[in-house]
């Protein structure tokens, strides 16, 4: 067990790579990406297609563990290199929302039983997590189409039920590769300062990896990746030139 | 939260289409099972119903079920003789095929030993047991008959006067039981122009003999009914069945007449093994390995059928493995529907049958043993079946969630 020496670092990563294949077919998806997230801090990742941000968020939400490097979250290393230091499923479900592109909702439960089922997973009751759920349904605007399926929503609302799921378990990590993509302007806004309130409040760390330049001054910190390699950018200047 | 029921409620149609379908197939194997216990039961129904301690048969041979047996009527008073037997009865047993309305009638016709056996043992659905010595008959319902109704076989017009439920014989043929003597009558009918042949060709034989020219007044006999002629033997049994008193070993009985030299002698036990190991064997074993082929089958399509089930699934399965659900919730989706699909099979499986196998031309028997039997082996293939999906859904990458 290693311990960083800020416990107040949401998420660390330290010189985190990613290469796939070997030999002749070796492609570096990402080379030695640090960053720091404060508990607290909203961080937006940029860049354009291809340059290794989706590699980055799904290495820090260990769903794909990096080749070397360090994930340090909490304070708590937890994949050095491919070796997991903690159940990474475990550690996913208590410390990590996640928030995708696509809503990603199972189609078979309604939109309250797929926030519920996440604060059931982590050991909430059966009421306890209805009403959590209905709570943060009805904050998102969605809570008129709790006993809808997802096949009956619109892209906007499955995307507002999956944010919803995401931060049913008051995580201390907010992972969000592209959430405003299928919201218009506004709610899109709203979504970006949801995540900032949520930052704030429960002293989460955010990443969001985001095109939505109309956003950014809801960020505190800005990272820009291209070609596997992350920089970060000034905020208020990153703001000004876009 | 019940995923597996969700899921189930989400697809109900495709479910509940699929689940008709591996009802089915267990409703063969179901069936499959039945008649193997029928043709079982049909085989050894007549020995465990007549209760005979002894069966007498023709020297060498393995009794009247098995192959033609005959014996001499007389031997039933020679078997009374022997110390330990308490009651010996003829038996006379042999198949027919008539034509009645035009329908073709097939009768293993069994004959009582009248007046010792009145067929009181019989289990009757109508009617009575047989209640005079000539011209009664008790038929098995799959005849067609009814109480009351009449059926002529060679010269006689015979009355049934009870009915019975699934009397079969072990080629599914249904039993008729009259009098030894009406079952003889039956057996050794000769038409009118036959028997007066018989008689011409008598009297032309004793012409030709010795005898007749010493002593004339023979030929006079040639023209009697056979009955009347001492030389002429009696029409003659199938068997011969004892019981032995109480407190008697049937094996000593056995022993004694077994040093005859004209018969052979069976116990209960023997003869039902001769039935179901000399000629049902090859039927029982066929019938037995096409069960254990459908079986095997059976759990090959549930195995396809949960695996396309889980890979219809897959991508919420990696979601629920993104957002941290564990093993055991994605195995219980996957176990729960697989013992659901089981269950509800076999159910469906047992519903249909019950309607479906009384229709069947023989008998199908689903004993209670025979049904715990392929639940056990139905929960088993859904367990086993589910392994597949399950490696599957074990096997998949959270990533998959995300692309």
């Amino acid at each position: 067990m290693s311990t960083t020496p800020s416990t107040q670092l949401a998420i660390e990563t330290q010189q985190v790579t990613k290469i796939y294949g070997s030999g002749n077919t070796e492609v570096v998806a990402m080379l030695d990406a640090s960053m720091q997230v404060q508990q607290g801090e909203v961080v937006a990742l940029l860049g354009p297609s291809g340059a290794g941000k989706s590699t980055f968020l799904t290495a820090v939400g260990l769903v794909n563990p990096p080749t070397s490097g360090q994930v340090i979250i909490g304070g708590q290393l937890v994949l050095d290199g491919p070796t997991a230091h903690a159940n990474l499923r475990t550690f996913r479900r208590r410390h990590i929302g996640f928030i995708f592109q696509k809503s990603n909702l199972i189609p078979f439960l309604t939109a309250l039983e797929n926030v519920q089922i996440a604060l059931q997973l982590n050991g909430e009751s059966r009421n306890a997590a209805r009403h959590r759920s209905l709570e943060l349904m009805e904050y998102l605007g969605i809570a008129d189409r709790a006993d809808n399926l997802p096949s009956e929503l619109s892209v906007g609302q499955q995307q507002r039920v999956a944010i919803a799921r995401a931060l049913a378990n008051r995580p201390s990590v907010i992972l969000a590769d592209e959430p405003t993509a299928a919201l218009d302007g506004h709610r899109g806004r709203q979504v970006m300062e949801l995540f900032a309130q949520v930052a704030h409040e429960q002293s989460a760390g955010v990443i969001v990896v985001t095109h939505d330049h109309r956003s950014l001054d809801v960020f505190d910190t800005i990272y820009e990746m291209e070609d596997g390699k992350m920089q970060r950018q000034n905020a208020a200047a990153a703001t000004q030139d876009r | 939260m019940n995923l597996a029921i969700k899921d189930i409620r989400h697809n109900f149609g495709r479910f509940a289409l699929t689940t008709g379908g591996v009802g089915m197939l267990l409703m063969v194997v179901m069936g499959m099972g039945g008649i193997y216990r029928g043709l079982v039961q049909d085989a050894t129904l007549l020995i465990d119903r007549v209760g005979a301690d002894l069966w007498i048969v023709q020297r060498d041979t393995r009794g009247p079920f098995a192959e033609l047996s005959q014996v001499p009527a007389n031997l039933v008073h020679r078997a009374l003789a022997v110390p330990g037997v308490d009651t010996a009865r003829e038996f006379v047993y042999h198949t027919i095929q008539r034509e009645r309305n035009g329908k073709l009638l097939r009768i293993a016709v069994l004959g009582l030993s009248w007046p010792a056996d009145k067929g009181k043992w019989i289990q009757l659905t109508a009617g009575r047991p047989l209640a005079q010595s000539h011209y009664e008959m008790i038929a098995d319902e799959s005849l067609g008959l009814l109480v009351g109704e009449r059926i002529v076989l060679g010269k006689d017009s015979y009355e049934v006067v009870g009915t019975t439920h699934s009397m079969l014989n072990t080629n599914g043929d249904s039993i008729g039981v009259v009098t030894v003597s009406d079952a003889q009558a039956i057996q050794f009918d000769t038409a009118g122009e036959a028997v007066r042949l018989e008689r011409s060709a008598r009297e032309i034989r004793g012409q030709k003999s010795e005898l007749a020219s010493q002593q004339p007044a023979l030929l006079e006999n040639a023209a009697k009914p056979a009955t009347e002629l001492p030389p002429i033997a009696r029409p003659q049994i199938s068997a011969v069945m004892l019981t032995v008193s109480p407190g008697t070993n049937s094996k000593e009985v056995a022993k004694i007449i077994s040093g005859w030299g004209d018969v052979s002698v069976f116990t209960h036990f023997q003869q039902g093994e001769l039935l179901l190991k000399g000629l049902i064997e090859k039927a029982r074993m066929q019938i037995g390995l096409f069960r254990i082929l459908l079986t095997v089958i059976a759990a090959v399509i549930m195995a396809l059928i949960l695996y396309t089930m889980t890979l219809d699934k897959i991508h919420s399965i990696a979601l629920l493995k993104l957002i941290g659900a564990p093993n055991t919730v994605i195995l219980g989706l996957i176990l729960q529907q697989a013992l659901m699909l089981g269950v509800l099979g076999f159910g469906v499986a047992y519903l249909i049958g019950q309607r479906v196998f009384p229709k069947f031309p023989r008998r199908v028997i689903l004993t209670d043993y025979d049904l715990l039997q392929l639940a056990i082996i139905v929960l088993v293939i859904s367990i086993a079946s589910s392994l597949l999906g399950i490696w599957k859904a074990l096997k998949v990458s959270p990533n998959e969630a995300l692309s």
